[in-house]
């Protein structure tokens, strides 16, 4: 363990890496995944087999196939991007489907005389899912929401093996320094993984207590 | 191979042979060293120096088990046994030396130069002499760190073989990395380019085994010895990685 302290600069640097894909990727799944979520639920069948055919997809595709769809693939058709970037789209489209169903799960969540009530009053439909549905359905998510999101957390981990020098990459050149320390060094880097992951559960319960919508 | 060999009971050989195989770690995605196809039999120049000792052992390359060793793995494989040895361009160095013993060197890797073929800048090994020439290498890699000490026409890239199209295109003379990372793009570019003769860093590649075997260690060091004197590492290298880096002169084995 102490190769891990005797590098601390460079473990900060790949903990931060991946702090960052962690964040990146959270937000552009978020973007992504409430779009879907919305296309899914919404009046016009054609939006929602594009949601539907979009989070079947994408869902089922490995995570490893994203990136390398994303990294190797694009480059040879001269869509190449940086693969720190490469590395922040693969996770958003990975996670998205399941931000998507996550929220989906909710607003099934919301009784339907909800809806009605809202369309009695004369909402339209964005009006409806926006002031109605989507404000008791959010607070419904919460588990289901960080769940996806610690999984996000183990899921930049995939990132190492496409240039993107987290914390697993990290690892490896510390094990490649340090031939003596290699258990080590592994469960430092398994650790600081706990210290993303178990913050994370403890605000979702916190998240969760302040929020829950008693029926 | 040796039919029958015979050693003294109890010893690593004996216990090898009388299994009739050897598990041997090795790279499975070093071109020329240690790369590996669809059916997970590698080949390459540490392939072959693995064949060497086995063969010693009275073991046929097919009852060699092959067993992928990457840097995070390759200690604690040898710790508990899962391989016998480990031959996979594994660096000799004090640190290592702590947990794991070493056989060999059986070659001397370095830090060298890729340059278009013909070599039109007239590069060599001895990076003092580059002049105006302009190299590429990997953003903050010790390679990087090695070079800066002698010029700063640097250009730097996410990866080694993103310093491809830049000689291609004259925007860079050459690529510095150590030279067997060097003949693996080498030998990816079909003659397009070359590796310079010579390096300057010294990375002594050593067998790894189980810490205090000493007679399992002395026993390697011996084949290794036998096998430079009688042309067999020649054959080895020449079959492997002859094309694309010049046959050095084998390292003599250091018996620590």
């Amino acid at each position: 363990m102490t190769a891990i302290f005797e590098n601390f600069d460079l473990v900060l640097q790949g903990f931060l890496m991946t702090l960052r894909l962690l964040a990146v990727g959270a937000i552009g799944a978020a973007v992504i995944g409430i779009v879907i979520a919305f296309l899914r639920i919404s009046p016009v069948p054609a939006m929602r087999n594009i949601a539907t055919v979009y989070t079947e997809l994408v869902r089922n595709t490995p995570l490893t196939l994203v990136f390398f769809l994303i990294i190797v693939v694009l480059p040879v058709l001269d869509f190449g991007v940086d693969s720190t970037i490469g590395a922040y789209i693969a996770l958003s489209v990975y996670t998205s489907p399941f931000i998507a169903e996550a929220l989906r799960s909710g607003i099934n969540g919301v009784p339907l005389g909800q809806a009605e009530a809202a369309r009695s009053l004369g909402f339209n439909f964005g009006q409806t899912v926006s002031l109605i549905i989507m404000p008791q359905a959010m607070r419904m998510v919460v588990p289901p929401l960080i769940n996806v999101i610690i999984a996000l957390a183990k899921n930049t981990s995939v990132a190492s093996g496409f240039l993107v020098v987290e914390m697993v990459a990290i690892s490896k050149t510390l094990a490649n320094r340090h031939g003596d320390q290699v258990i080590g060094i592994l469960f430092g880097i398994a650790l600081l993984y706990l210290v993303i992951t178990i913050p994370l559960g403890l605000i979702a319960s916190y998240v969760e207590r302040k929020v829950a919508v008693l029926r | 191979m040796v039919e029958n060999p015979e050693f003294a009971e109890g010893t690593t050989m004996a216990e090898l042979a009388a299994a009739g195989s050897i598990t041997v770690g090795t790279k499975f995605d070093q071109p020329l060293f240690g790369l590996a196809g669809p059916d997970g039999t590698p080949e390459g120049f540490d392939v072959e120096i693995a064949k060497i000792i086995a063969a010693e052992l009275g073991i046929a390359p097919e009852n060699i088990n092959w067993k992928e060793t990457v840097s995070q793995n390759r200690e604690p494989f040898i710790q508990d046994g899962q391989v016998d040895i480990v031959v996979a361009t594994y660096t000799i160095n004090d640190e290592r030396k702590e947990v794991i013993d070493f056989a060999g060197p059986y070659y001397v890797a370095g830090q060298s130069f890729l340059v278009p073929t013909g070599n039109p800048k007239g590069i060599t090994s001895d990076p003092s002499t580059l002049g105006d020439a302009t190299v590429c290498t990997v953003t903050g890699s010790t390679s990087e760190d090695n070079i800066r000490e002698y010029t700063d026409n640097i250009i730097t890239v996410d990866k080694y073989s993103d310093c491809i199209e830049p000689i291609r295109s004259g925007q860079a003379d050459a690529l510095t990395t150590d030279n067997v990372i060097l003949a693996g793009l080498a030998d990816q570019n079909d003659g397009e380019f070359e590796v310079v003769d010579g390096t300057f860093t010294e990375e002594p590649y050593g067998i790894g085994l189980a810490k205090g075997d000493d007679e399992f260690r002395t026993f390697i060091n011996d084949t290794l010895e036998a096998a430079e004197a009688d042309g067999r590492w020649e054959t080895a290298w020449t079959s492997t990685v002859g094309d694309n880096l010049a046959l050095p002169e084998p390292p003599a084995v250091d018996r620590y």
